[in-house]
This record gives C-alpha cells, sequence and structure tokens, in this order.
C-alpha cells in the first residue's frame, strides 16, 4: 500500500517537473529548456536533500518537530556569508571565485555538523535532546554573531549578505549542482543502507539497543548523512527553514508506514515536489521571482505551530 | 546462569549500585523488590549489559556479557524498559517482529515469522496482530511488549515493572502467562521481573532479590526472604505476612 502511494507521489513529482519545463515553452526553445533544466534539478536536488535528511534527523531525536534547520545549519550558512563579507569586503566577496566558496561553504557545515553531532553523542548519546537543545542555543549564538557582523558592514555590504540569506534558484552554477548532486546520491544510497536500521532506531534508543541495535553509531552515521545532504543543499542555494518540516510531516501522512526504505525516499520526492510546485507555480503562473523560500517558510512554520499546538492539547 | 561479581554502578557520578554479588539460576521468576530508588531498574540493566558497570562484572553462562557483541548480548538477554514511548506507527505484529531484530537484522525470514506467531498466539495477541499498538488499551499494549521481549527468543528475560498501570485482572493474566512459560519446557524462560506489588511477588516469583539504597537487603526463595521483619525493615514501615491458600499475603499494619 505505501509502496503504490509512492509511486503515485513519483508520478506527481514527474508530472510537475514536466509542467516546470514544458508551460509556455517559447522560441529559442532549447536555450530556454536548458536554463530551466539547471533550475529544476536545483529543485530536485534541494528538495530530496532536505526531505530525506528531516525524516532521518526526526528518527534519531525521536522527535517529528525537529528539524537539521532548527539545530542551527541555517544560522551557520548566515554566520558564513557575514563573516566572508566582513573579512574580504562586498567587492572581495563577490570577486571570489564561486567554486572554491561553495566547496569551502560545504566541507565546513559538514565539518561543523560531524563534529557538533559527534562530540555530543560522544559524551552521552542517551541524550539526544541535549544535543538538540546545544545545536539551538549555537544557531542563537551564531544568529547573534551574525547580527552583530551585519552592523559592522555598510549598507551595500549588508545587502549582499540579506541576498546570500535566503534561498535563490535564480543563479545556480552548474558544477556546483553537479557537485551537490553527488553528495546526494551518495547520502541516498548511504541512507538506503541504513534503513532498516533505522526502522528499529525508531523504537528509541533503550529498546533499540535491548534488541542488539548499536545505536549509538547508527545515530552518528544517520547524522553524518544528514550533515551531508544539509550542507549540500545549504551551500548550493541557501537555507529554506521549515521545507524539512513540512516535507517529512506529509511523508510520515501520506505514506502511513514506519519502513524508512519508503519513508527517506518519499519525503524526498515530497521535498522536491514543493519546491517545484511552489517554484512553478511563482515563476509560471504569478510571474514572481524568489519568493518561494518566504512561502515555504510561512507555510511550513504554520504547520510547526499547528503541530506543536496539537501536541500540547490534553 | 546469571552471575554477578562486585558490581558497583554509577550514574553521573553517584553510586547506585554498590558491592552486589548474586547468582540467578536458570528457571522460574525471579521479583526484584524494593522501595523507590533502591535501584532495581539500574540492576537490571547493568545485567543485561546495557549499562557500564564502575566495578565487578556480569557473566551469563559463564561469558563476560559486558564485551558481548549486541547482536551476542540480544540473542542472550531480553530486556523490557519502562520507557517505552514509540513514535513509530507499528502495528502488533510489526513490533513483536522487531523482537526478532537480532536474528534478521531487519529481514525477517520464515522462521522470524513463525516465532511472532507462536509469540502472538502465547500472549492472546494474535486477533490483535493489525491493530496499531497506540489503538491498544494499557494492558494490551504491556503485553504487546512483553511478546516482543518473549519473540526475542532469549533464555533471559529481564522485565522492568511490567505489570506497571495495570488492573489487578490484567496484571495476574501477564503474570500467569509469564510464571507458565518458567516453569521447565521447551518454551521455558527465565524471568526476572521488577514489581512494585508484594503480592504479585509473593504469589507468582520463585525467588526474591530485595535491594534497598543500592544494596541487597534478602534474597532468597520467597518463603524464607518474606517475611514481616524484613519487609518492614526493606521499606520503613510495618508490614505483616500472612498465608492464604499456601501462599504469603503481604499487609500493611
Amino acid at each position: 500500500m505505501a509502496e503504490r502511494r509512492l509511486f503515485a507521489l513519483l508520478g506527481l513529482l514527474a508530472l510537475l517537473s514536466a509542467l516546470f519545463l514544458g508551460w509556455g515553452l517559447r522560441e529559442p526553445a532549447g536555450f530556454i529548456l536548458s536554463l530551466r533544466a539547471v533550475k529544476l534539478a536545483a529543485l530536485l536536488v534541494v528538495g530530496a536533500a532536505i526531505g530525506a535528511a528531516t525524516v532521518m534527523f526526526q528518527t534519531v531525536a525521536a522527535n517529528r518537530l525537529l528539524t537539521p534547520g532548527i539545530v542551527g545549519f541555517d544560522a551557520l550558512f548566515v554566520f558564513l556569508q557575514t563573516g566572508l563579507v566582513l573579512l574580504l569586503g562586498g567587492a572581495g566577496f563577490a570577486t571570489l571565485p564561486d567554486l572554491a566558496k561553495f566547496g569551502a561553504e560545504l566541507l565546513c557545515m559538514l565539518l561543523a555538523g560531524v563534529a557538533l553531532f559527534g562530540v555530543m553523542l560522544r559524551r552521552g548519546a542517551e541524550d539526544v535532546l541535549r544535543l538538540v537543545l546545544t545545536g539551538v542555543i549555537l544557531g542563537v549564538f551564531l544568529r547573534g554573531l551574525s547580527g552583530f557582523a551585519g552592523r559592522l558592514l555598510d549598507p551595500s555590504e549588508y545587502s549582499i549578505v540579506q541576498q546570500a540569506s535566503f534561498a535563490t534558484f535564480g543563479t545556480v552554477d552548474g558544477t556546483q549542482l553537479a557537485i551537490a548532486a553527488a553528495v546526494l546520491a551518495a547520502a541516498l544510497t548511504g541512507a538506503r543502507l541504513l534503513a532498516p536500521a533505522l526502522d528499529a532506531a525508531a523504537l528509541g534508543r533503550t529498546t533499540a539497543r535491548a534488541i542488539g541495535l548499536p545505536f549509538d553509531r547508527i545515530a552518528l552515521l544517520a547524522l553524518v548523512i544528514v550533515s551531508a545532504c544539509v550542507a549540500a543543499s545549504t551551500a548550493l542555494v541557501g537555507p529554506i527553514t521549515f521545507l524539512g518540516l513540512l516535507a517529512a510531516s506529509l511523508a510520515h501522512a501520506v505514506l502511513r508506514t514506519w519502513r524508512h526504505a519508503l519513508l527517506i525516499p518519499g519525503a524526498a520526492i515530497i521535498g522536491a515536489s514543493i519546491l517545484v510546485a511552489g517554484q512553478f507555480v511563482f515563476e509560471r503562473l504569478l510571474g514572481q521571482q524568489s519568493t518561494l523560500a518566504v512561502i515555504v517558510g510561512c507555510v511550513g512554520g504554520l504547520l510547526f505551530l499547528f503541530l506543536v499546538l496539537r501536541k500540547s492539547r490534553p | 546462569m546469571i552471575r554477578i561479581e562486585n558490581m558497583s554502578v554509577a550514574r553521573q557520578g553517584i553510586t547506585t549500585l554498590s558491592d552486589i554479588n548474586l547468582g540467578f539460576g536458570e528457571g522460574g521468576v525471579t521479583a526484584l523488590i524494593g522501595p523507590n530508588g533502591a535501584g532495581k531498574s539500574t540492576l537490571l540493566h547493568a545485567m543485561s549489559g546495557l549499562l557500564p558497570l564502575a566495578s565487578g562484572r556480569v557473566t551469563i553462562a559463564g561469558q563476560d556479557i559486558a564485551r558481548a557483541t549486541a547482536q551476542v548480548r540480544a540473542r542472550t538477554v531480553a530486556l523490557l524498559t519502562q520507557s517505552e514511548h514509540v513514535t513509530a506507527r507499528l502495528t502488533v505484529a510489526d513490533l513483536v517482529t522487531f523482537g526478532r531484530w537480532p536474528h534478521h537484522r531487519g529481514r525477517p525470514g520464515p522462521a522470524d515469522h513463525a516465532a511472532v506467531a507462536q509469540a502472538l498466539d502465547l500472549f492472546a495477541l494474535t486477533d490483535l496482530a493489525q491493530r496499531q499498538i497506540d489503538r491498544l488499551s494499557g494492558g494490551q499494549r504491556q503485553r504487546a511488549f512483553v511478546a516482543m521481549a518473549y519473540a526475542q527468543g532469549t533464555p533471559w528475560m529481564l522485565l522492568d515493572e511490567p505489570l506497571a498501570a495495570l488492573d489487578p485482572r490484567h496484571a495476574r493474566d501477564l503474570m500467569e502467562r509469564l510464571h507458565a512459560l518458567s516453569r521447565p519446557g521447551p518454551r521455558q524462560r527465565s524471568v526476572v521481573i521488577v514489581v512494585h506489588d508484594l503480592n504479585i511477588a509473593a504469589r507468582y516469583a520463585d525467588r526474591i532479590v530485595a535491594l534497598k539504597d543500592g544494596r541487597i537487603a534478602r534474597t532468597g526463595p520467597k518463603v524464607i526472604a518474606l517475611t514481616s521483619a524484613m519487609l518492614s525493615d526493606l521499606f520503613d514501615t510495618r508490614m505483616a505476612v500472612d498465608a492464604v491458600n499456601g501462599h504469603p499475603v503481604v499487609v500493611p499494619v
């Protein structure tokens, strides 16, 4: 049953992708199509990476409200952008080779994620909540630092930071996209192999260990994959807060299964579908640009509030 | 046989168990009793090999459980803990199948399905097999978790307060099943169970291990261990022990 729903989701994504590529296509069709294909690929990579990462993260954290963005990844990205503009100046930042900047950001966030998760898990893996809270506080700290650094910038440099702090799919570089896609492919392969262990991990740390699962090792591996996915997508286009929450919540609601072999691809497909559908509506139907991340954040934020309020009801 | 030698356990710098020397023979039901905070759950977790020891060791059939791999450990001891909060949407059959994890590692085969069917049958869950666990009553849910521990197929079942929040009928029903399992036969298991209801311990346990302040206060067959003086001292309140139908009955006085 869940398998059939997964195939239906895949069909929906294919349909949305075809609409995105083909809607209102005019001459020069080949050129427009190539531009659209790059943007579509970016939407698919980012949506899939964030969706898959969030499902895995929620399982390890044993909490359906948390997302990697909430534990400070987005803040780290903004901090890196602000720090670079502050150090190099607006002109220096603009002249940085795109690929080097992308690679450095990817590596920085991957290392930061692995370091945070690795250190915290070694110190007391039974308390994933502590890990998450540390991430949240680290996020607040980094946002504070970014805010402080922002005050040291002149307005034109600050606007560069502002621009870099919201996800945009309009200026995606082909090489960066290929690297991000390769990282995502490797991460999803790892996730596929880890799926049965994640099923057992969803029972909670104590029960999972009681049935022989090396929970701490599995959690660390999962968090490395999560870091890779989020780092790749954020370095590619910038942060999209709450997309993961939307994708993971919908994957659980639509597929109604506990099997990660279905949930992970399901959330990846839904994440990609949300972005493709959103970009299609804004770009093709409404003729707008750059509002997708804001709208996803708004809808995702409302869902977050709904889930919190529903949980807190007696 | 489970043998505990000079075991101490510390959690966050505080010693919760000290100088524990115990032996658990195979078969039968052993009840761990004692006041809140005495260290009963800690003892159970330490016996399962899931808790690092400050000193001493736990051996099962001569093997040091701390040195065993996760899979070997999980094929030797099944531990049912108190914190069974599951976020996944599982049916009863799914949950019990997870008990077979040490054997199938995520890919259950015919032998696993047979073991699950037997566990469901043994704990009267066959009719509820496809029901979501969050739709079960407290008693059914607890039975499902015990069935999961049974399906693990281990010679030892360590159960941490499986009767908590069960009414007398469900508590008795579960204990009857566990007691029957602990008798000699092809499905025999050695059951170690943490209980707060002293009359349940008096009725169904073969042996008693009484803990107080992280130390063994008394251990032995229930007819010898369960005395008014021992229980009054253990719980710091006066208790009397009488006999009904040949079983000890504990009454606070």
